[in-house]
């Protein structure tokens, strides 16, 4: 066994540089003083001057965090309550909700973008962000859904029904009882769902209004036209970000809940 | 209160926001612009140009998914003796996923472009210049990079469930470390195998922006056709019936996905 070791650490690093040289070569660009894709000319902070001052990638940010913000919040609430609903229904009607479940999940994303498209402009709603928001939050939910389940199922039902026997009401029961219980699933699906969202592009292209830009349907229409180097300064941002927010979650997170869940992120 | 009356909201969701657009889809594929009953739209997937872009997206989409496969299976067979730091390794191996699509795609246009850091290197080495971006490689290269997590995550859920005790007694019994893999840890994860060929070969299959910003509009995919006649070409009646088309073939991947794995919420677990 021990003969491959060194063998295999390089494939590992192999695919973790496979993985990152993207990531990292937009992230040296920033700092390039000229515009040129390869060409370093000296170390220059001016596109992250420039980003900060472009109103367009500034207002595409702002609408990018408020849509996920929406969605994620509306798509938690409705996929959790859903998810405490479950254990009550009888099988039939429980495996006919999965199964629909799976289908934002399994669907691709042009269908489900092109047909919620479509079911806008047949009830004559104008495409606008408020589209947008309501189609994010349709493919928000089954993520949500596949967060909370397995904790609503691990709780079972009988710390509800003692609730409810020590006198407490079928509210205080849910909103004491239930929700502390699962809320370490609620977060994991709050947070999937705001990920979905805001790398979301293809179902955001074609449920968008004329002006609405998010960060993707940006940088989309800027690729056709030509990449300013003020996107990979934005880009460095945004994989900063994640990766902050990342690492406090796990840390949050992963405090005892991880030993009982397995790789959680 | 009625733990029951939880489930409406969502219940209006799925009918408002999964299946009346996607009747609808049938609706518009099924008919043509004055809402007569045809199969026309159906039927245009034989013309050449589409028949076309569709063979060219199934076999990218083979290609990519395959070469997914490849990569994915050995990290996690050697992610699973990792003792030390697991779930950081994992972490390692996640968090390009996590960063927004549009940007992964555009890091391997700036990669690969004419002018760009992979030409300017082998310039500076001393060879010619290669002709990289605009090429099917390119894109095969985009939707690897892009849905390589897609494959890794079910196959290392899977990979990572089987027991220790289980591997060790193939070993006790005899078995060489090749055997193992492959007659012990690849037939136990079939489900996650299933899962990740699935989740990366269906968003291959239909995707339009990979094929725009790595094949520089020379490559035409279903996807991309789909969507110009949605978006440029304004026929969305043809544009709904190559999707009806498009469809089968996703339907037939979620059949296959539900023959050999009943989990498949816990493969999409992180």
């Amino acid at each position: 066994m021990k003969k491959h070791g060194a063998l295999r650490v390089i494939y590992l690093v192999l695919i973790i540089i496979f993985l990152y040289a993207p990531i990292f070569t937009l992230m040296v660009l920033s700092f390039n003083e000229g515009k040129s894709m390869g060409k370093w000319t000296g170390f220059s902070l001016r596109w992250y001057a420039s980003m900060f001052s472009d109103e367009e990638i500034m207002e595409a940010l702002g609408n990018t965090v408020f849509i996920a913000l929406v969605s994620a919040l509306v798509s938690t609430v409705i996929g959790t309550a859903v998810c405490i609903a479950l254990p009550r229904m009888n099988k039939k009607i429980r495996d006919a909700f999965l199964a629909l479940n799976n289908i934002p999940l399994l669907n691709a994303d042009i269908v489900t973008g092109l047909s919620l498209m479509l079911a806008f402009v047949a009830f004559g709603v104008s495409l606008s962000m408020g589209t947008v928001i309501l189609s994010h939050i349709t493919f928000c939910i089954p993520y949500v859904i596949l967060s909370v389940r397995p904790r609503v199922k691990q709780l079972g039902n009988t710390g509800y029904e003692a609730a409810l026997d020590l006198g407490a009401t079928p509210g205080q029961a849910l909103f004491k009882v239930i929700l502390p219980e699962i809320r370490p699933g609620i977060t994991a699906g709050f947070l999937m769902a705001f990920t979905m969202s805001v790398d979301d592009f293809i179902v955001t292209h074609f449920t968008r209004g004329a002006g609405v830009n998010t960060l993707s349907t940006l940088i989309y229409g800027q690729v056709r036209i030509g990449i300013r180097p003020t996107v990979y300064a934005l880009s460095t941002i945004v994989f900063v970000t994640v990766l902050i927010v990342l690492v406090l979650a796990n840390v949050f997170q992963g405090k005892g809940a991880r030993a009982r869940q397995g790789k959680r992120i | 209160m009625n733990k029951k009356a939880l489930s409406a909201p969502y219940v209006i969701w799925i009918i408002g926001g999964t299946l009346i657009p996607l009747a609808l889809m049938l609706y518009y594929g099924l008919t043509d612009g004055e809402g007569s009953f045809t199969l026309s739209n159906i039927l245009a997937i034989g013309e050449p140009g589409h028949l076309k872009a569709l063979l060219t997206a199934l076999l990218l989409a083979a290609v990519s998914t395959l070469i997914c496969f490849l990569l994915a299976f050995p990290i996690a067979v050697l992610l699973r003796r990792v003792k030390r730091a697991k779930g950081l390794i994992i972490f390692l191996f996640l968090l390009p996923m996590w960063m927004n699509f549009l940007l992964r795609t555009m890091a391997w246009q700036v990669l690969l472009e004419k002018g760009g850091v992979i030409n300017s290197i082998i310039s500076w080495l001393g060879f010619e210049k290669l002709r990289l971006i605009n090429t099917p490689g390119a894109v095969i290269m985009g939707m690897v990079y892009d849905f390589l997590p897609f494959m890794l995550l079910p196959i290392n859920n899977a990979v990572s469930k089987i027991a220790l005790s289980t591997t060790e007694a193939a070993y006790d019994l005899g078995a060489s470390e090749m055997q193992v893999v492959f007659k012990v840890v690849l037939p136990l994860s079939v489900p996650g195998i299933v899962s990740g060929i699935t989740m990366v070969f269906v968003p291959a299959l239909t995707t339009f922006v990979i094929s725009n910003m790595l094949g520089g509009g020379k490559i035409y995919l279903i996807g991309n056709i789909i969507e110009q006649e949605f978006t440029v070409g304004d026929n969305w009646n043809l544009g709904a019936g190559l999707s009806i088309v498009m469809m089968v073939f996703i339907l037939i991947s979620m059949l296959f996905i539900a023959k050999f794995d009943k989990d498949v919420e816990e493969d999409l677990a992180i």
